[in-house]
């Protein structure tokens, strides 16, 4: 018909998927002064005021304090950094860069991949700093368990990417993360991250196995408790059900309303 | 003009309210490629909220856009337009260079990161943090990455607002030599002497509809006719009342100023008739047709115009 409707479309390969993309988001993620502070400090911190006295006295079965402690902050570290990562984008909507990105053909759902990577590479970051952390403290473990341990961490904090991301369309703060990092703690102690389950007494100890930080840390450290529970596993995929579909929502919300 | 090409901007019957306020009501724009349009008007009269659903960001209650006869969304898609957003829009912490190379991976093909730096004149600040740039320079940064898809269509919502005035020249002038090449730029503004200095055409909105659309010239002539100015004693001031070629007439300060069709007229009557003394005869300028057609009190087809402000 005219010349016009001969352009092609030029959506970026993968939707925008692409290395420039992440690279920079990695990059914003790492001068982030904040950021380094919550995942990789403050779990530290803990580990020496926690970890470090207790760390040889021994478990029932044998594996050390040090290790339980270990696995666990990391737990913690993985999920505050993917927490925080997702959460940013709270900053970008308020800065109008969501806004901006829908000038582009950017599909959103590549977006939100992106923004799940660079969660995931964050939350690496937490899990090698802390078991760097650890390991130069004098916990050791064998290569097993802390390649499970770590895994489980690792790619479990992909649950709180979506809670991050949750959030993160759900307020339009700039400092979602003051909001979470606290909800986080909660939710880590909850969890059993900060002490055992089974020192909670039992009201706790049974609204614990339902908290979304559970499932991750009973998994993580099962190399070292030798015990192995399927509800650990549908404590994780419905926890990440519901954040997703909480994200998935408060996107669609968020973007209709101009 | 029997022109087959699409146009560049083809707006039906837009409405869009919220809640009980009318923001735009019944508007219609065709802009043709090449075109440089300013859309002019007082804040609060519709200008963003028009961009806003020409660009698809929100959807007209009623009325339908097209872009280069795609749909918003799919002229976004293919790279045909792109958009200077009058605030936001731009990550703080990162730098001018990494705001232009995200903007372009978001595209299968771009320009050059390096070249439309350049075209919009921060080649130089290109490693400033974003946050460290100032209101003009953000906002060139912002043209920056509307020119990296090559868009056929550039929309501007007010750029230049806060700028000071050496700013505001440094932008328009790149602008200026961007759409040489024949981009088709529509910008929203409320300042006369940029749509007047840069825009082929005017169109002229006022509480959400056109009330005027035409070059600079039409513009004026729409106000039409004359000023007339004169030292008049008070108790003459009603003599011209009655007067048929008077479309209104304001006494302040011992000083008449008369709009009419036929200033001869009333400049004879006035010098025959009335003491009158130190008489000016101007034609209205844009600025006078501007506050007519979108001033508070005007209404689209009003005839009782008051004109204030310094004649030219």
């Amino acid at each position: 018909m005219s010349a016009a409707t001969v352009i092609q479309d030029r959506k970026p390969s993968a939707g925008g998927v692409n290395r420039t993309f992440l690279w920079i988001e990695i990059k914003r993620m790492l001068r982030n002064r904040r950021t380094i502070i919550f995942t990789v400090f403050m779990p530290a911190v803990f580990f020496f005021i926690f970890g470090l006295s207790n760390k040889d006295k021994l478990l029932p079965n044998g594996h050390s304090y040090g290790q339980y402690i270990l696995i666990s902050l990391t737990v913690y570290a993985a999920m505050t950094a993917a927490t925080g990562a997702g959460s940013q984008v709270a900053v970008e909507r308020a800065q109008g860069w969501s806004r901006q990105l829908r000038l582009t053909p950017l599909l959103p759902g590549a977006y939100i991949a992106v923004k799940a990577l660079a969660a995931l590479t964050l939350s690496l970051v937490a899990v090698v700093a802390q078991f760097a952390i650890g390991a130069l403290a004098g916990v050791t473990m064998d290569a097993q368990t802390w390649l499970t341990a770590g895994l489980v961490a690792w790619l479990g904090s992909l649950v709180f990417a979506a809670l991050g991301l949750f959030v993160g369309y759900l307020m339009p703060s700039q400092n979602v993360m003051q909001i979470l990092g606290p909800a986080l703690a909660i939710l880590a102690m909850l969890g059993g991250l900060f002490m055992p389950i089974e020192v909670m007494g039992e009201t706790f100890g049974n609204i614990a196995k339902f908290t979304p930080a559970y499932g991750i840390g009973q998994l993580a450290r099962s190399p070292i408790t030798g015990t192995f529970d399927w509800a650990w596993i549908v404590n994780v995929v419905l926890w990440l059900v519901i954040f997703v579909a909480g994200a998935a929502m408060a996107f669609r919300r968020d973007t209709k309303r101009v | 003009m029997t022109t087959t090409s699409v146009p560049a901007v083809h707006a039906a019957g837009l409405h869009k309210s919220f809640g009980k306020v009318y923001a735009v009501r019944g508007l219609d724009l065709t802009v043709q490629p090449g075109e440089v349009v300013a859309f002019l008007g007082p804040n609060g009269a519709g200008k963003t909220t028009t961009i806003d659903m020409i660009l698809g960001l929100s959807a007209p209650d009623r009325g339908s856009v097209s872009i280069f006869g795609h749909t918003p969304r799919g002229a976004i898609a293919r790279g045909q337009v792109a958009a200077v957003m009058q605030t936001g829009g731009l990550l703080r912490d990162i730098s001018v260079r990494e705001t232009v190379q995200l903007n372009a991976a978001m595209f299968d093909s771009s320009r050059p990161v390096d070249e439309v730096l350049a075209r919009a004149g921060i080649l130089e600040i290109a490693d400033r943090k974003v946050e460290k740039c100032s209101g003009g320079q953000q906002q060139r940064l912002r043209f920056a990455m509307a020119l990296v898809s090559d868009p056929g269509l550039l929309i501007l919502d007010e750029p230049t607002t806060g700028m000071d005035v050496a700013g505001r020249r440094d932008f328009w002038s790149a602008i200026r030599a961007d759409a040489l090449r024949g981009r088709t730029v529509v910008f929203a503004t409320h300042y006369l002497e940029e749509a007047d200095a840069y825009a082929d055409r005017i169109v002229l909105v006022r509480q959400g509809s056109i009330v005027a659309d035409g070059t600079a010239a039409q513009i004026k002539n729409l106000a039409s006719g004359r000023t007339v100015k004169a030292s008049l004693p008070a108790i003459e001031r009603g003599l011209l009342a009655g007067m048929p070629p008077v479309e209104s007439m304001d006494y302040d300060g011992g000083r008449l100023t008369v709009r009419t069709g036929d200033s001869d007229a009333v400049v004879r009557y006035l010098l025959n008739n009335t003491g009158a003394h130190d008489v000016e005869v101007a034609a209205n300028n844009l600025e006078e047709a501007f506050v007519a057609l979108t001033g508070d009190d005007a209404a689209p087809e009003s005839t009782s115009i008051t004109f204030e402000g310094d004649l030219v």
